[in-house]
């Protein structure tokens, strides 16, 4: 095994396209570590991206903000422009793991571990966030949401690193928002998670809206339909249990370990309804 | 020896006070030795290969590719642990648990072990093991288990305890039976009657630490183990025996112990890591992982148990049956035996019957948990109890303490019950603020009762009073709830010292005789009573040691507070002598002042409690909160208070974990699907409330202070309060344990069906 921590992208990029066999990044490694502790896997190579420049780095831009791919889930919470844009990323993103594990995590690799229970991850899928990524041929910024294919799998090529996350500048009366069932209160991992974002007109009624749905498939879902049924809305009861039984509707899940089908579609319902009126109330809806 | 056991009803003075524990600051601080803390100059890894299918035919097992890997030292498989158990049939299913003979049969069941130079190698190596498996049908839950039509774990064995020898082998290993009275009769006078079926998952004892030990076996047959265990002297006398030793040549020593709740009362690695460094010449340590703990060591039973209780309309049972069937994992046990006696211990009963089936199941092999297969019995009878009280429309409390048994009851196991605790118990819930306490929306409270039996057994223990006036006691039974600080405080009562000048030990199995381990409750109950024992004896030869001083005879010399006094009026200007005096001359008079003590605490004294709990219940997702908790015991006497209350809310959280999520979930491939901390959920601190105690004390009159085991009657109760709590939140009786946010919403929304 390899292990390297190369100052530029240029350099990592160039170590992971030329590398044969297995290779890993490593950020704040609380996924890469305990699986490798665990056995399950051996990379032969593992490119540690904390001393590039920049990558530690929460940048505010005119077009909103840029959190780099090192930057620890802690330091989200820290950041009290990114909490009053943002505050259902954040929460999110302060979720993950223990107050330990936060102080290493990155939103970055939670999405790279593409679990579909990742806690970050239906956040930023709501928040329409982007990735830039970086490889042997170039730069490009695409949709989080393109970025896990399936449980464990991404879209990034041979070479290809995420250096940052995107999230836009906040529209007037918006307000995000991000809920997760576990049967404990904490350091467990999503049995269903919902996360919603609002845009409200000068009346208070629902202007823009994305709904996200984690661990309810083989990806987290983006529900085009539970946006519809909210844009328009004041979130009167009748919208709610539309929403609720939409999300349920819209959920493929699993029985496993972790819960039933049915728990789950019914779940996903009462966490949409739950989460939709936090963001209402954050957009500074009544 | 001539040792008066009974209860004196003495006044006390350290004894009841807190100290802080003697192997508190190495704790905290981290350099207290656990059994993953010792090693040794040219030690090796251990690791073991295990079974990943629940029931399988073992054709072929070829190690020749691993030997050869550099770095591998030894490779064992059963030949290596040859089968010298000589018809001992409990010994047998240990050996071949701890490696797997002609058959795997469960998921994680030890097939072979390496001991390699380092960790990598070794793990390497257990990919280079060829083993060649004929799967063969398995069967992991308790009820399709007992089946005719399931599959047999075990073509040799033929239920015990029925009528007729059966003529067909049958996973169903032991019946047995409890009760008096007729209980057909009994329910023909009953007004109402209570009957229903519940089941409970299978637990794991949930120790932080996990199984460690170190091996190092020398040429000339003798060995040495390091080890975390509830029992030293077991552990010896099961690996001398697994591996054709003299108990002699195997010194034992234990180390400080991350928890062990009966989990660590059977061996496991150890005499494959003795095995390992017999073949290998060198020591070899062997360290599981969370992994490995949960696939192959503990667990508790699943259980399937059926109640059926009747009353007459004034409160009075009439008549209580119990059907109980527990999983004791692919050999033989007793654990439904042991939930068959318990399950109505609480009550004064004319009529009573219980039976038992012990059940084989393709996993782990039971173990005892806190004791074991009390809490799903209790679980049972409870919840029937409670249901029963508002069918007649009785308060919970005064129904059972209407029904409470008393002093002369015969118990519903057997014998006749000495003073006991189960109605004071009640009666300080019934007047406990808990229970006035207003409750919300969507909450609800429980309360239910349990009963442990409590142990005693064979003690051993030193006391060595040092030149400087230090006393020393060396103990043989494992600290694991804070014992060194109870008995260092019971030295001091009795010696009339102060704690801070008694330093207590476990001593290793070379330096004590044998000493039963730290299991039914015995811990404080047995050595406290062989520390008294050790310490009157001492007094007798400081006694001796001050006559000498004085030069006057050993009778005219009494032992008070601390102090040998010269009694009579032709000694009246002799000024009394301190321990720490007699000691410093103890050269001169005769050597080093000792005290030994070898006795069978006899008398532990059953145990009872009485827990109520307050749940919040989110009934759109079946969400549960602890809100309150409140447990309530007899202590007989507390002699730490602090490490008693320790124990009862050590016992109610584990009994919290279990009511709401902990449970073993397998696949219908039979592998185990959480074999972690992830997803067998063990509650975390914030799913407590503050755990409030009360501790009765009702003395035992066969111990010299009163004292009885506190360890393990707290987890008895905490199912039952809960289910009863939850099913007065969410409006719906539940039966089945563990009740997981899903079996809630469940049990809501068929409720919400049924009442349309």
């Amino acid at each position: 095994m390899r292990y390297i921590r190369p100052l530029s992208m240029e350099d990592a990029v160039g170590q992971l396209a030329g590398s044969s066999g297995t290779s890993a990044i490593l950020a704040g490694g609380s996924d890469l570590l305990v699986r490798m502790k665990g056995g399950f896997i051996e990379p032969d190579l593992i490119v540690d991206i904390k001393a590039i420049d920049g990558l530690s780095e929460i940048r505010e831009t005119p077009e909103g903000f840029s959190i780099g791919a090192a930057v620890p889930c802690a330091v989200l919470g820290e950041s009290a422009a990114l909490k009053k844009a943002w505050p259902g990323v954040v929460e999110a993103a302060k979720l993950i793991g223990s107050k330990q594990v936060q102080g290493r995590c990155t939103i970055t690799g939670n999405l790279c571990n593409a679990s579909p229970a990742a806690d970050s991850v239906p956040a930023l899928v709501a928040a329409g966030a982007r990735a830039v990524v970086v490889g042997p041929a170039g730069r490009r910024t695409i949709p989080v949401q393109s970025v896990p294919t399936g449980p464990g799998k991404t879209s990034l090529a041979k070479g290809e690193i995420i250096e940052a996350i995107l999230l836009d500048k906040r529209a007037p009366r918006s307000g995000d928002a991000y809920l997760r069932f576990i049967p404990r209160t904490e350091m467990d991992i999503a049995v269903v998670s919902a996360g919603v974002n609002l845009t409200l007109d000068e009346h208070g009624v629902v202007k823009s809206a994305r709904v996200a749905l984690g661990a309810v498939a083989a990806t987290v879902l983006l529900v085009e339909e539970a946006a519809q049924v909210l844009i328009g809305s004041k979130l009167d009861e009748a919208t709610l249990e539309r929403l609720a039984k939409v999300c349920a509707g819209a959920c493929r899940p699993i029985d496993d370990k972790r819960g039933t089908i049915e728990f789950r579609r019914k779940v996903a319902g009462v966490l949409a309804k739950r989460v939709a009126t936090t963001a209402y109330a954050r957009a500074g809806g009544k | 020896m001539n040792f008066d056991p009974r209860f004196s009803g003495r006044k006390f003075t350290s004894v009841g006070t807190r100290p802080i524990r003697p192997d508190g600051v190495d704790k905290v601080t981290g350099r207290a030795r656990y059994g993953a803390d010792f090693n040794m100059a040219g030690q090796l890894v251990g690791r073991v290969l295990r079974s990943p299918h629940a029931h399988a035919r073992i054709v072929k097992i070829d190690t020749s590719k691993a030997e050869k890997l550099a770095g591998v030292k030894a490779v064992i498989t059963a030949a290596d642990l040859p089968d010298l158990t000589n018809g001992d049939a409990a010994m047998y299913d240990v050996l071949d648990n701890c490696m797997a003979r002609t058959k795997a049969l469960y998921d994680g069941h030890a097939v072979a072990a390496v001991a390699a130079v380092d960790a990598r190698t070794a793990r390497q190596a257990l990919k280079l093991i060829e083993v060649e498996y004929e799967l063969l049908p398995h069967v992991t839950d308790v009820d399709e288990a007992a089946k005719h039509s399931a599959p047999l774990i075990n073509d040799a064995i033929f239920t015990e305890g029925l009528e007729e020898k059966p003529v067909k082998p049958s996973n169903v290993t032991k019946r047995s039976q409890f009760g008096h009275g007729d209980v057909h009769q009994g329910f023909g006078h009953a007004d109402f009657i209570v009957e229903r079926s519940f089941k409970t998952e299978q637990t794991h004892q949930g120790y932080i630490e996990p199984h460690a030990c170190v091996a190092n076996f020398s040429s000339d047959g003798t060995a040495d183990l390091w080890v975390c265990t509830q029992g030293h002297f077991v552990y010896r006398q099961h690996c001398a025996q697994l591996l054709g030793m003299e108990a002699s040549k195997l010194r034992v020593t234990s180390s400080e112990i991350g928890g062990g709740f009966g989990g660590k009362t059977h061996v496991w690695a150890e005499p494959v890591a003795l095995a390992l460094s017999r073949k290998a010449g060198r020591p070899v340590k062997l360290v599981m992982t969370r992994d490995e703990v949960f696939r192959a060591s503990g667990p508790t039973s699943a259980t399937s148990i059926d109640v059926k209780i009747g009353a007459r309309k004034d409160g009075t049972i009439t008549a209580a049956e119990a059907t109980l069937r527990y999983s004791c994992g692919p050999y033989a046990g007793s654990w439904a035996e042991i939930g068959a006696m318990t399950a109505f211990a609480c009550y004064k009963l004319d009529n009573v019957k219980t039976v038992g089936y012990e059940v084989l199941v393709n996993r782990p092999k039971t173990a005892a948990y806190r004791a074991p297969s009390a809490p799903m019995a209790a679980f049972a009878v409870e919840s029937a109890v409670d249901e029963l009280a508002k069918m007649i429309g009785m308060d919970p409390v005064d129904f059972r303490i209407r029904n409470a048994a008393q002093e002369g009851t015969r118990s519903s196991y057997g014998p006749v019950y000495g003073p006991i605790g189960i109605g004071p118990t009640l009666e300080a819930v019934k007047s406990h603020p808990h229970m006035k306490a207003p409750l919300g929306k969507n909450q609800g409270r429980g309360m239910a009762c349990g009963f442990w039996f409590n142990f005693g057994g064979q003690t051993c223990t030193d006391l060595n009073i040092g030149m400087d006036g230090s006393v020393s006691l060396a103990v043989g039974t494992v600290d694991v709830g804070g014992s060194r600080a109870s008995l260092s405080l019971v030295a001091a009562e009795e010696l009339g010292i102060a704690y801070e000048q008694v330093k207590a030990i476990v001593a290793d199995t070379s330096s004590l005789g044998y000493n039963d381990m730290t299991d039914g409750s015995r811990g404080t109950f047995s050595s406290s009573m062989a520390t008294i024992s050790a310490a009157r004896n001492a007094i007798k030869i400081l006694r001796e040691r001050a006559a000498q001083m004085w030069d006057i005879a050993v009778d005219d010399v009494v032992w008070e507070k601390g102090h040998a006094i010269a009694k009579g009026e032709k000694h009246g200007n002799l000024g009394k002598l301190s321990l720490k005096e007699i000691a410093v001359e103890s050269g001169k008079t005769g050597g080093p002042i000792a005290g030994h003590s070898e006795l069978v605490a006899d008398g532990a004294g059953v145990s009872f409690a009485t827990h109520i709990c307050d749940i919040e219940v989110d009934p759109e997702t079946g969400a549960t909160r602890v809100l309150r908790y409140t447990v309530v015991q007899d202590a007989g006497k507390a002699v730490h208070p602090t490490y008693v209350e320790g124990q009862y809310q050590g016992g109610a959280a584990q009994g919290i974990g279990w009511a709401l999520n902990e449970e073993y979930i397998y696949g219908k491939d039979g592998r185990l699907q959480n074999p972690g901390f992830l997803d067998y959920r063990i509650p975390v601190c914030s799913d407590l409330p503050m755990i409030d105690t009360q501790i009765l004390e009702i003395p035992n009159p066969n111990h010299p202070y009163g004292v009885r085991g506190v360890g393990e009657t707290s987890i008895v109760p905490p199912l039952a309060a809960i289910a009863n709590a939850v099913s007065n939140a969410a409006g719906v009786r539940m039966t089945h344990i563990p009740m997981s946010p899903p079996r809630i919403l469940a049990a809501i929304e068929a409720e919400r069906e049924w009442s349309k």
